[in-house]
């Protein structure tokens, strides 16, 4: 799930500025279960809008936003009051902000901050585990993100600054993780994984930025 | 044929004599003859001194300039503390390049700590490499001449390779598996973090000595009681010892500066001495290293003390 949290209204008020005449989009994958920008926030949304004086001249919740054809269908027969608005207001994370101005040439706000790929608790309690690294290996981690969950991201044990298995960074309140993966790894019986040596991460693919999948028929 | 020796901190370490080693925290400044005069002071009784390299995250003086300076005009050889923290892996073989050029002998490479607990929080952590991998790097420079890559270096450095270890590890096993990844990576030594509790010594050197791979033990002298009190509080996983605690606070009462001075002293003498002996009596430990930042004048009587 991509983790986003609703920017402040003044915030949002101030990026509004130069517009009158909104039309918002809000988001029926991440944001809706996240709950900043499905139906409800994007009708509240518009209230508020309406109640500072702004024209909201439409809004939606588009299926997946980050997915062009479904953005596409989704606002087909919403162009004429799209084509009347100054500006978008995305209830959606970047991704979903990014496609919006590809596909509907507006001037287009975003709503939420996206914070991260992560899992949900409960709502209101959100945790990072995916740090889109390109090359998984949780394989070798007892299944737990090294890269999101070490500050150092370290890849051979725990650094100097682990304490009772808390993290030095955040002030020992966090599980260390390369105790969590060496309790985990243990408890399967899997430590000889844990004392092979991890080689440094190869960079060089990653490093070729923004990245792209794209699929080559065989 | 007879073994080549990289530093004198090697030779000594080979010879099984019991070495001690020291360590300067150069910080922002650009003036060294401060810690110049402190390696001069602590020279005839270590073997060779630590530079510290943004220690805490504290943004000073690069540490292989340092390292460099006090190294040419005390005569005191250095140990070049190089971390991960702020140097991709470009940089570093860079700078290890440059050490070499500059007549550093020692590394000891450490992952480092992290940005945010230092006085730049808002700089970008960069920890492209960590420690093991940093010693891993550092060997095949020495030892096979390349790079990460395999590419050949002109006149290549050698160096004696340190690494960092924790006996006061909570959990312990991860740390000893650890310890073992570092020997495996090519450690030529190590020096652990600062320890009170002799027992903790012991039985890390015990679980450690298979390796066959110098253990050298940190100390740290208490300065005042202050320094005894922030320690204490704010280093997690060190507690100073209460009978040392108690000494320093009822020393700390004395009202004539140079009495207290006096006392202070005394009580260092007393407590790290004893620790040094029963180090040298019972356990494998290759030395002691004494990081008395700011308190370089412990060191001559404390090493007389220990033999
Ligand atoms: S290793 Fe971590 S960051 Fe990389 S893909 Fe797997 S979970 Fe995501
Ligand atoms: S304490 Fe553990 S999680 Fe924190 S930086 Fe060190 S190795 Fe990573």
């Amino acid at each position: 799930m991509i983790i986003t949290e609703q920017k402040s209204f003044e915030e949002i008020l101030r990026m509004l500025e130069p517009f009158n005449r909104i039309f918002i989009i809000g988001c029926g994958e991440c944001s809706t279960v996240v709950q900043t920008g499905g139906e409800e926030q994007v009708k509240r949304m518009a209230e508020r809008l309406r109640s500072v004086g702004k024209e909201v001249v439409g809004a939606v919740v588009v299926e997946t936003p980050c997915d062009a054809r479904i953005l596409r269908r989704d606002t087909r027969n919403l162009k004429d009051a799209i084509e009347s608005s100054d500006a978008i207001l995305c209830m959606t994370c970047g991704a979903g902000v990014q496609d919006i101005v590809e596909h509907l040439k507006k001037p287009s706000i975003p709503a939420l901050d996206t914070k991260f790929l992560g899992i949900i608790e409960h709502i209101g309690e959100f945790y990072e585990r995916c740090r889109a690294c390109g090359e998984c290996i949780l394989y070798e981690t007892g299944g737990i993100c090294p890269i999101v969950r070490c500050p150092k991201g370290m890849l051979n044990g725990p650094c100097g600054g682990m304490y009772e298995g808390k993290c030095e960074v955040g002030g020992y309140k966090r599980d260390c993780a390369w105790i969590l993966i060496y309790n985990r790894l243990k408890e399967l019986g899997m430590l000889d994984i844990y004392r092979a040596y991890r080689p440094p991460r190869d960079n060089s693919r990653l490093n070729v930025q923004p990245r792209e999948v794209i699929w080559v028929k065989t | 044929m007879p073994e080549v020796f990289i530093s004198e901190l090697m030779r000594s370490l080979k010879s099984g004599k019991f070495t001690f080693t020291g360590e300067l925290e150069p910080e922002k400044t650009t003036n060294l003859t401060r810690y110049v005069e402190a390696a001069k002071k602590i020279k005839d009784y270590v073997v060779a001194c630590n530079v510290t390299d943004n220690p805490q995250s504290f943004a000073y003086i690069s540490s292989l300039v340092a390292s460099y300076i006090i190294q040419r005009d005390s005569g005191l050889e250095t140990i070049y503390q190089i971390t991960c923290r702020d140097r991709n892996r470009i940089a570093i073989f860079s700078d290890l390049l440059g050490a070499g050029a500059l007549g550093i002998k020692n590394v000891l490479a450490l992952t480092g700590d992290h940005t945010t607990l230092g006085d730049t929080p808002q700089a970008k952590p960069v920890f492209d490499l960590d420690s093991v991998q940093l010693i891993k790097m550092v060997r095949r420079i020495v030892d096979e001449g390349v790079d990460m890559n395999g590419r050949p270096i002109e006149s290549p450095p050698k160096f004696f390779i340190g690494a960092g270890a924790n006996p006061n590890a909570n959990p312990i096993e991860p740390e000893l598996i650890k310890f073992e990844k570092k020997v495996n990576a090519g450690a030529d030594f190590f020096q652990t973090q600062v320890v009170f509790d002799i027992e903790k010594a012991k039985s890390f050197l015990k679980e450690t000595s298979k390796y066959n791979v110098p253990v050298i033990i940190g100390i740290f002298p208490l300065k005042s009681y202050g320094v005894a009190d922030y320690f204490d509080k704010n280093v997690p996983g060190v507690k100073v010892p209460k009978d040392l605690m108690d000494a320093l606070a009822k020393a700390s009462e004395i009202s004539d500066k140079n009495l207290r001075r006096l006392k202070y002293d005394e009580i260092n003498l007393n407590y790290f001495s004893s620790f040094i002996k029963e180090l040298k009596k019972t356990t494998s430990a290759a030395g002691c290293h004494i990081m008395s930042v700011g308190y370089e004048e412990i060191i001559p009587p404390l090493v007389e003390a220990s033999r």
